[in-house]
């Protein structure tokens, strides 16, 4: 077996994940992206455990386990967090978020769907912010 | 180039292949079919690498629960059916960062390893990896299961959005908002 050539796959794998995660605007395809990086390691894993002797025995597909409870961990956070996002404004575009708080006067800026009963109750009330 | 390399070139390929469409195809459900194409074949790698458990979790938890997920995640967010264009950003810092970081780490790994040739170990089975997870590994194996209930309890908290209710107000940052 030469392990130059599922080294190789998870160094591309994960150069495809690093692309998808700064190209895509949407949440859920940027989610995907880190799917690809996560199994990039872990075939990197499970490839060192076949060429590295370690003084125990399949560490390297221990920890690839541990890794896929990790990732799953954390596409639920992840997808949590994607729908209350959509829930607040109507749309999952990752340069629309704002970064900062937004002040009380300002108004929504128009997004996809939705966009006046949004406004509406955003200008109503003293305490909407954000 | 013996059979194992033919099947970890061609499982490798496919990917590869795979991925690429993940990252480029403009039709967001499509997208999520490809990474189960690209899934596959990654733990097709792993049983050629004998890593038998390994396998049959990545097949269960990766393309029975995540990407179900993320397909739900779709479908829950209203994404257009058929081909859209305002999935990407403009792309070439993200192509000069990505394939610098996927050629470079490729140069390395090639660099390290060149066209050496090591033999198979005996291969993972669920005995041999159980008695490694619950012999050597017990304690991250248990922070692991408290990391998971962490992470459902979070996810629950940030999807109802009666939990975080404010006394002042009577209202959630969630519920201002007319549930869609």
């Amino acid at each position: 077996m030469r392990p130059v050539i599922p080294y190789v796959t998870a160094a591309l794998l994960f150069g495809l994940g690093v692309y998808g995660v700064l190209r895509r605007r949407n949440a859920v395809l940027v989610l995907m992206a880190v799917e690809l990086m996560l199994n990039a390691v872990n075939l990197i894993l499970v490839t060192a455990d076949t060429t590295a002797k370690a003084l125990l025995p399949h560490g390297g597909q221990v920890f690839a386990l541990f890794v896929i409870v990790l990732a799953a961990a954390e596409v639920g956070v992840g997808l949590a967090i994607v729908l209350q996002l959509y829930r607040m404004r109507a749309s999952i575009a990752i340069d629309e978020v704002p970064l900062t708080e937004r002040r009380a006067d300002e108004p929504v800026p128009a997004v996809a769907g939705a966009v006046g009963e949004v406004t509406a109750t955003e200008v109503a009330g003293p305490e909407g912010k954000r | 180039m013996t059979g194992v390399d033919a099947l970890l070139l061609a499982l490798g390929a496919v990917a590869v292949g795979a991925g690429v469409l993940v990252v480029a195809t403009r039709h967001l459900v499509r997208a999520g079919l490809y990474l189960v194409v690209c899934l596959v074949a990654v733990a097709g790698m792993y049983l050629v690498l004998t890593a038998e458990l390994v396998t049959w979790v990545q097949v269960l938890i990766y393309v029975g629960a995540v990407v179900v997920l993320l397909l739900f995640a779709v479908m829950l967010t209203r994404a257009p059916i058929g081909a859209s264009d305002d999935l990407d950003r403009p792309g070439w810092p993200a192509t000069l960062i990505g394939g610098g970081v996927g050629l470079g780490l490729a140069a390395l790994l090639v660099d390290a390893y060149g066209w050496t040739r090591v033999e198979l170990p005996q291969a993972g089975t669920a005995e041999r990896i159980g008695e490694q997870v619950f012999g050597a590994w017990v304690l991250p194996f248990e922070l692991l299961s408290v990391l998971l209930l962490a992470a459902l309890v979070g996810a629950i908290v940030l999807s109802r959005p009666d939990i975080g209710r404010s006394p002042a107000t009577g209202t959630s940052d969630g519920e201002r908002r007319p549930a869609r």
